[in-house]
């Protein structure tokens, strides 16, 4: 067995390495670093159909992300998607006429909610809901009309 | 036919008392910890040999997986056009399942076979006993501070593996094969959740780390006291913790990730 004091300083500089791994794996491996508790404010939006969007789904507002989202529910009255997203509280001066739209970022990456500032003068206030709201495209649904359109074309031709 | 019954039923009978007696051992060492946390000094000499002289075959492993991750991924994944998601590919098997489960063979290997074979010598040449003669138990003296010893260092070890291991992928990926180096790491942090992912393995680590060294202080402790017997259990402690390791593994992936 080795002297003491050098067997110490290995153990000690073992733990400080397993140690240095984990947080290598926290804040540069893992979403901890950019996930940090903000403050933010709660946004309901009613969607015909929120398509692939999930919970922790990016908001964004001309392409920054301010926010994302907490809930997603079906209401069995109205027959829509109910979406709660919480918005960085720093951002507290969006239109009430926002209109939110579900879109895919690139052709087959995840979706995420568009918020598009109307003008307005008053601004959403926690628990607001956003009016204006347009449903995912689903891109089954555009192709099929698609070729529902041009098939019809050429019919009248 | 009779003398078959008769057998299977002796060797169903001793393997649960086998079972027994593993239990019984594990609440043993289980009360020695306190007795442990008095007396660091045994508790940091088992830290030594446990994990600091597995720290190299450890690291040296994660790199050269890490690497091997990098070049399989990129080859499958250039099929594709995907090459920005080798980093998620290499992090996410590393984090989730290569890790714990390389790093805990590896231990199992490299300490727990050492373990057994201190243990099993002691006994045999009758170290333990004369431990109690001297009114020393043995257990709190010298299994249960390599008991903590073990699952201690298996997280810290999993996480080096794992980290060395996400380096290598780097080193291969955006060193060699031209992968752009912020598309690595970025699409990592993007998909790689902290607590769905690291701290799972974490604790997926810490289990088997406890399991290993349960199996390799039993197997030394309850060995035949002949060099044939410690080396049958110095065996028997690879070939369980192999299995219990990857068994568990499996339980423990789908209780884990499986609503995901």
């Amino acid at each position: 067995m080795q002297h003491t004091s050098t067997q110490d300083t290995l153990v000690g500089l073992f733990v400080a390495a397993g140690i240095a791994g984990l947080f290598f794996l926290s804040f540069q491996v893992s979403n901890l670093s950019s996930f940090t508790q903000k403050e933010t404010y709660t946004v309901t939006a009613r969607f015909e159909n929120s398509g692939g969007l999930k919970v922790k789904s990016p908001v964004s507002a001309a392409g920054v992300k301010i926010g994302q989202v907490s809930s997603i529910s079906f209401d069995p009255k109205t027959y829509q998607s109910v979406v709660v997203m919480q918005i960085e509280a720093q951002y507290d001066t969006l239109p009430d006429d926002t209109t939110a739209s579900v879109f895919t970022a690139g052709l087959l990456g995840e979706q995420y909610v568009s918020l598009d500032p109307g003008g307005s003068d008053t601004f959403l206030k926690n628990n607001g809901n956003i009016d204006i709201t347009q449903p995912a495209i689903i891109l089954e649904k555009a192709i099929g009309q698609f070729l529902f359109k041009a098939a019809s074309e050429e019919k009248s031709e | 036919m009779i003398q078959f019954l008769q057998n299977l039923g002796k060797s169903t009978r001793s393997s649960f008392t086998k079972l027994g007696r593993g239990t019984f051992f594990l609440l043993q060492t289980l009360s020695g910890i306190p007795s442990v946390l008095l007396r660091p000094r045994l508790l940091l000499n088992q830290l030594y040999s446990v994990g600091v002289l597995s720290f190299l075959i450890i690291t040296i492993s994660g790199l050269f997986v890490g690497m091997v991750l990098g070049l399989q991924g990129y080859y499958i994944l250039s099929d594709f056009g995907a090459e920005a998601t080798l980093g998620v590919m290499v992090a996410a098997s590393l984090v989730r399942e290569l890790g714990p489960v390389v790093s805990a063979l590896l231990f199992a290997g490299r300490a727990g076979s050492a373990l057994t074979a201190e243990i099993g010598l002691m006994k045999a040449t009758e170290q333990l006993s004369g431990m109690e003669m001297m009114a020393v138990d043995p257990v709190k003296r010298i299994i249960s501070p390599r008991f903590l010893a073990g699952c201690l260092s298996m997280p810290l070890l999993t996480a080096l593996f794992s980290a060395i291991g996400v380096i290598g992928g780097q080193l291969i990926g955006s060193g060699l094969l031209g992968v752009d180096e912020g598309a690595y790491w970025s699409q990592m942090q993007a998909s790689i959740d902290f607590q769905d992912d690291i701290i799972n393995g974490v604790i997926k680590s810490f289990v088997f780390g406890w399991v290993t060294s349960w199996i390799a202080l039993f197997e030394g402790y309850d060995a035949i006291p002949t060099s044939e017997g410690v080396s049958r259990a110095t065996t028997r402690t690879v070939v369980n913790s192999a299995f219990s390791i990857l068994g568990l593994d499996f339980i423990l992936t789908a209780l884990m990730f499986g609503d995901n």
